[in-house]
């Protein structure tokens, strides 16, 4: 049965680094012809590095690449398609405002005397779309399609008639339930004519239903390669997770006494289409709630939501017992809660104030714009703040974005505790942030617990999780999937969760 | 493909609108005698506005405008008194305002500087080259400006279709033809649409980025010539604040201001509908000529409103 | 693993010699200290003041008289720019200003309510181009542009019918005259600027306005009222607008609506960009931009005592914005010292 056929691709032994990173560390990665191959992995575990590498956006340091048994050297991202390597990103990287037609022959348009012949433009733009038994408008701009519609063109455009190799980053992550069938009966079709496609997401579901195997990428090497059909899902997910760094410190016996009364903020049934399915969620004073679950399982979207950040299509909110709606963050840091994004310098920050400024704000913002908060108060606030949470800064005057990344988190951390929030909502506190200032962060979490806040912490890292969660919301491929209460916060028990079928 | 052209056929309506408005309004105002003045007396404004087209349509902004008008006039009328015929003189400006395009090209891509601020250097400096050429009005004598003025073809029923719309209609087609038949025309669509997916896609930002301003420069430089020949002369102050008019005619022809979309033949009807208030206005003799601004100014508010309504839908509710 | 060390360790040094260099305010001041000096050099006597007739005389004062109007509207659009937005109207706002200001007086309102209910229409053309920019989402270029080309037309039409020019010994005080042998304009300016500076900087409009043009998602999401910065800061300017019609119009004693204010927004603008102020929104600076005025003012001084045609003063200021924005631009200077530091490497 297994006549040794030559691998669609073959790479061996590739490592890339940049200054203080090691990307790639020695990986293997195979994938044979007419397969589909999904290509998982944390944050930082190296995945897009090494498409990158495959697709020549980027030079490796080392190793060697095979295609159909052959070597070959990419140098550059237009190497792919001529070696019949197509890529197509997330983001749908077309002109939303053009036509259809225009979007699939952008810079290939067919010229008769000097001038473009959309005859046979439009031939060809629906001779593409063919390919991928797609009938549509092409006249139409592509924008008036749905995101799903849009992807295949993204498809269509990128693949040529000699591709061996198709390359989808993420390609499900705006679509619903009825748009990834339609697009996996494509990827299918595409299969069958012996295309390789390797298919990069986070949504374990969508892999066992598509994937031939499964590779398992970590902190830049091969954790491990298999057919999906012998990998299961308790397995993968152990491989992905593996042992992160540091020791939150075991979890206090002492902890504080769960309250039960009623929660602060109790939320049923919010959702929004394409974003986050339906969940609950209850927040009570002097409790911490964990988000867990692996990187786009939806740990953001639930905290946008929550926030007001984002519109809820549906659910229903009771602060203090009494039904409200919070359409904004402004309604919401009125009510008393606050919010650290995960993307600290494009959404949490503003670089150009001062930490000082930074800090204020939303205590600011609760007392309107014509009550300005003295400038005495603010700086002994600020002053408190910097010396409280050991932020590190010359003066309080400093421009927030010249600071180091464990203290710009601190410095949100310190915008929220000023502005006398009830209720926190924290997505990441510890990404990318030295060891020192890690800890820091989660004694600091501990104290505001114990101090009576209620805290709703998301995290990639389970250990953190473990370390500090009184109760814990399971969460996979954008859905919760369990909850898990005091003593039965495990690291096993979270990876079981979020594997159970 | 429908829904591309309604922009189109709602500036083409209100074009029509007022003309019949005028037709109702006064005698003899539905000849070609009108529409012939009509073309002739806005040529210059037009040519200029199709350039500023193609710079909205990339999201950009060109104020250089009025400012080239002057220039060419006043540079014309010297090089008139120093015996140049007036189409060698009008050859060397239009060089010139291409070579002042790929200036401003350069600076808007190389410091990746908004097109606005350059452009409205590019707006001090001709201006006051216009004054270091002359301070006062420089008469065009050369014989071959009159000739030019003169020629004409008959429309029947009175009217002229003069040589300068007859060039305004040439400049026009071949800015259609460059926008909907050209890789470069694609591109700056693309551009306009989404400058990164353009970028991912292939498209030369840089040099289409000069490219673009070249054009732009070209036809300013031209619409500065017609002028010149127009008014058979080199006027320092000519052209002051005519930047204004060639955007209102984009926007009024249906173009979006935030890029990507929009028609080069709708910018024809665009600066027509402000020739034709003007005339409206002026017929009428009892209302002041302040009004066709203000109308002008109301029609832009309707037309960059319904934009935003058409933005708002066509463009749908992403993923968030 | 800390890699911005670098920029705290440079963050600690406050007074080196890059710091200052870095400061906003540096070569704003060096470049008008430069301009006044060759002022001083080629006019002998640029800097004497004396009193004439109860009133102060001399070439400073008539830098700062002649800048006011400028200097106003300037200030108005700084505030816009903060929020990364522009104001292309004042210039149309300062007409229809005159021809408000105008109407009233022969309707023989009093002095003082014609004084606020003609800086009150400046608001209020003000609150129209917010309400365009901040409820309809409509661009600041487009949204402004459209009271740019009515206003004047507007002006003209609150004019219809009128003699437009007028007398008010009150107005003439206040633009012409002088307070303890001071122009009154000049203290207007500074009383202005004082006004615009506590409403700013004593509510908490002016930390909105710059945190909406900074980082608008994390203002959003730090609860920052957006709709209310930039309909504030297009409030702003135009009252600013209106101060500067009043004084205009109350200087020519009449309504010129075809060309009171007429280019002031390129001057503003210029002035902003001369100034240092950045056309990307964020952190503004009130004092710069007046700084930023008195260049243009002093360098169309220079012009005109070094017996240079007045219209030079044009060209001059195209290069020197020119210059000012090569300068700004970090990938060009990027591209100059990488260069340099190649050849030295």
């Amino acid at each position: 049965m297994s006549e040794p056929s030559t691998p669609r691709v073959e790479l061996k032994g590739i490592s890339k680094s940049f200054p203080g990173v090691r990307a790639l560390d020695a990986v293997d990665f195979r994938v044979e012809a007419g397969e589909i191959h999904a290509l998982l992995g944390e944050n930082g575990a190296g995945k897009s590095t090494l498409i990158k590498v495959m697709t020549g956006a980027l030079l490796r340091d080392s190793g060697t690449m095979l295609l159909d048994g052959t070597p070959v050297e990419l140098t550059s991202p237009a190497d792919g398609p001529k070696l019949g390597i197509s890529t197509v990103y997330q983001e749908v990287n077309l002109v939303p405002t053009l036509s259809v037609v225009k979007n699939l022959t952008l810079e290939r348009q067919p010229m008769r005397h000097g001038f473009i012949s959309w005859k046979r433009a439009n031939e060809r733009a629906r001779e593409r779309l063919a390919r991928l038994s797609l009938d549509i408008d092409i006249e139409r701009p592509l924008a008036s399609y749905s995101v799903a519609i849009q992807q295949l063109v993204a498809i269509a455009r990128a693949l040529e008639d000699d591709t061996r190799l198709l390359v989808l980053d993420e390609p499900t992550a705006s679509l619903d339930a009825r748009e990834v069938e339609l697009l996996f009966g494509i990827l299918r079709e595409l299969k069958s004519r012996g295309i390789s496609i390797i298919f990069i997401t986070h949504f374990i579901d969508q892999v066992y239903r598509i994937a031939d195997r499964i590779t398992v990428l970590r902190n830049g090497r091969l954790v491990g390669t298999a057919p999906t059909a012998e990998l299961p899902r308790l397995k993968l997910v152990s491989m992905m997770v593996g042992r992160e760094l540091g020791a939150m410190g075991v979890r206090p016996t002492t902890s504080s006494v769960v309250e039960t009364g009623e929660p602060i903020l109790a939320i049923e049934g919010m959702g929004r289409r394409r974003y986050m399915g339906v969940f609950d969620l209850k927040l009570r004073a002097g409790e911490v709630v964990g988000l867990a679950g692996l990187l786009g399982s939806g740990r953001t979207e639930t905290c946008k939501l929550v926030f007001g950040a984002v519109h809820a299509d549906s659910g229903h909110v009771r602060f203090e017992g009494k039904p409200i709606s919070i359409r904004s963050p402004r309604q919401a840091i009125r009510l008393g809660l606050g919010f650290c994004p995960e993307d600290r310098k494009a959404e949490g920050l503003i670089p150009e104030l001062s930490v000082r400024e930074n800090i204020i704000l939303a205590m600011q913002v609760k007392r309107g714009w014509w009550n300005r908060v003295p400038f005495e108060e603010q700086e002994r606030v600020a002053g408190e703040m910097i010396k409280a949470m050991g932020i590190v800064t010359p003066d309080a005057d400093k421009p927030v974005g010249q600071l180091s990344g464990g203290n710009q988190q601190k410095v949100i951390l310190a915008r929220w505790l000023a502005s006398k929030s009830r209720i926190l909502i924290l997505d990441e506190p510890t990404r990318g942030i030295d060891v020192g200032a890690h800890a820091e962060i989660v004694a600091l979490i501990r104290r505001l617990c114990g101090e009576g806040m209620a805290l709703l912490v998301a995290s990639s890292e389970f250990d953190e999780i473990v370390a500090m969660s009184d109760r814990v919301e399971v969460l996979r491929d954008r859905h919760k999937v369990g909850e898990i209460a005091g003593a039965d916060i495990t690291r096993e028990n979270i990876i079981h969760t979020i594997a159970a079928s | 493909m429908k829904d591309k052209y309604l922009p189109l056929v709602a500036t083409i309506t209100v074009f029509v609108v007022a003309f019949a408005v005028g037709g109702v309004s006064f005698n003899h105002f539905l000849s070609t005698n009108v529409l012939g003045d009509l073309l002739t007396d806005n040529a210059f404004i037009i040519i200029c506005a199709v350039g500023e087209t193609f710079v909205i349509l990339t999201g950009g902004i060109d104020l250089s405008v009025g400012s080239m008008i002057g220039f060419v006039g006043v540079v014309m009328a010297h090089l008139d008194t120093l015996g140049w015929h007036p189409l060698a003189s009008a050859a060397a400006m239009i060089a010139f305002g291409i070579a002042f395009g790929v200036f401003q090209g350069v600076v808007v891509d190389l410091c990746e500087i908004q097109p606005f601020i350059i452009t409205l250097a590019g707006l001090f400096l001709l201006r006051g080259g216009c004054f270091m050429v002359s301070l006062d009005s420089i008469p065009i004598n050369h014989p071959f400006v009159g000739a030019f003025a003169d020629w004409h073809i008959d429309l029947g029923g009175g009217g002229r279709l003069s040589l300068s719309a007859i060039v305004m209609l040439l400049s026009l087609a071949a800015g259609v033809i460059i926008a909907h038949f050209t890789k470069f025309g694609a591109n700056i669509y693309a551009m306009g649409g989404d400058p990164q997916s353009a970028k991912l896609m292939g498209v030369p930002v840089r040099s289409t980025t000069i490219k673009l301003y070249a054009l732009a420069g070209f036809y300013n430089a031209l619409g500065g010539v017609i002028y010149a020949f127009y008014t058979a002369s080199g006027y320092p102050l000519a052209g002051l604040g005519d930047e204004l008019i060639a955007i209102a005619a984009v926007v009024l022809g249906g173009t979006l201001v935030t890029g990507g979309v929009g028609l080069v033949f709708g910018t024809l009807f665009g600066g027509l509908i402000q020739g034709l208030i003007t005339t409206l206005v002026n017929f009428q003799g009892s209302l002041t000529s302040w009004w066709a601004t203000i109308i002008v100014g109301v029609l832009l508010f309707v037309f960059i409103v319904a934009q935003r309504t058409i933005i708002n839908s066509f463009m749908g509710r992403r993923a968030v | 693993m800390d890699r911005a060390g670098k920029l705290s360790t440079a963050a600690e040094t406050k007074w080196s010699v890059g710091e200052v260099l870095n400061r906003p305010w540096f070569w704003p001041f060096v470049a008008l200290g430069l301009i006044l000096i060759v002022d001083g050099i080629v006019s002998p006597g640029f800097f004497s003041i004396r009193i004439n007739q109860g009133r102060l005389f001399g070439s400073l004062i008539d830098v700062l008289y002649r800048g006011t109007p400028t200097i106003l509207v300037a200030l108005g659009m700084s505030v816009v720019i903060g929020t990364k937005g522009i104001d292309l109207s004042v210039g149309a706002v300062v007409a229809i200003v005159g021809a408000v200001m105008t109407n009233l007086i022969h309707r023989d309102f009093s002095p003082v309510s014609v004084l606020f209910l003609t800086l009150g229409a400046g608001v209020l053309c003000g609150l129209w181009n917010g309400l365009l920019v901040a409820f309809l989402d409509i661009q600041p270029i487009i949204a402004t542009l459209i009271l740019m080309v009515a206003g004047r037309g507007i002006a003209l039409l609150i004019d219809e019918g009128l003699i437009v020019t007028f007398r008010s010994d009150f107005f003439s005080a206040i633009s012409t005259g002088e307070f303890f042998t001071v122009p009154s304009r000049i203290l207007v300016c500074i009383g202005s600027f004082i006004i615009l500076w506590l409403f700013l900087r004593r509510t908490a409009l002016g930390l909105y306005i710059e945190s909406v043009g900074a980082n608008a998602s994390a203002a959003d999401l730090a609860g920052v009222n957006a709709k209310l910065a930039k309909i504030g800061a297009y409030a702003l300017s135009g009252l600013c607008s209106g101060i500067a019609g009043l004084l205009i119009c109350a200087d020519i004693r009449g309504s010129d609506s075809n060309n009171a204010g007429l280019f002031m927004e390129l001057d503003a603008i210029l002035a902003v960009v001369i100034g240092g102020g950045s056309m990307a929104g964020g952190r503004f600076y009130l004092g710069l931009t007046v700084v930023g005025v008195l260049i243009i003012q002093g360098l169309t001084t220079s012009i005109l005592v070094s017996g240079l045609p007045a219209q030079f003063t044009m060209i001059v200021k195209g290069a020197v914005v020119l210059i000012v924005l090569l300068l700004q631009s970090s990938r060009l200077r990027s591209m100059v010292f990488g260069a340099f530091r190649g050849r030295r490497g």
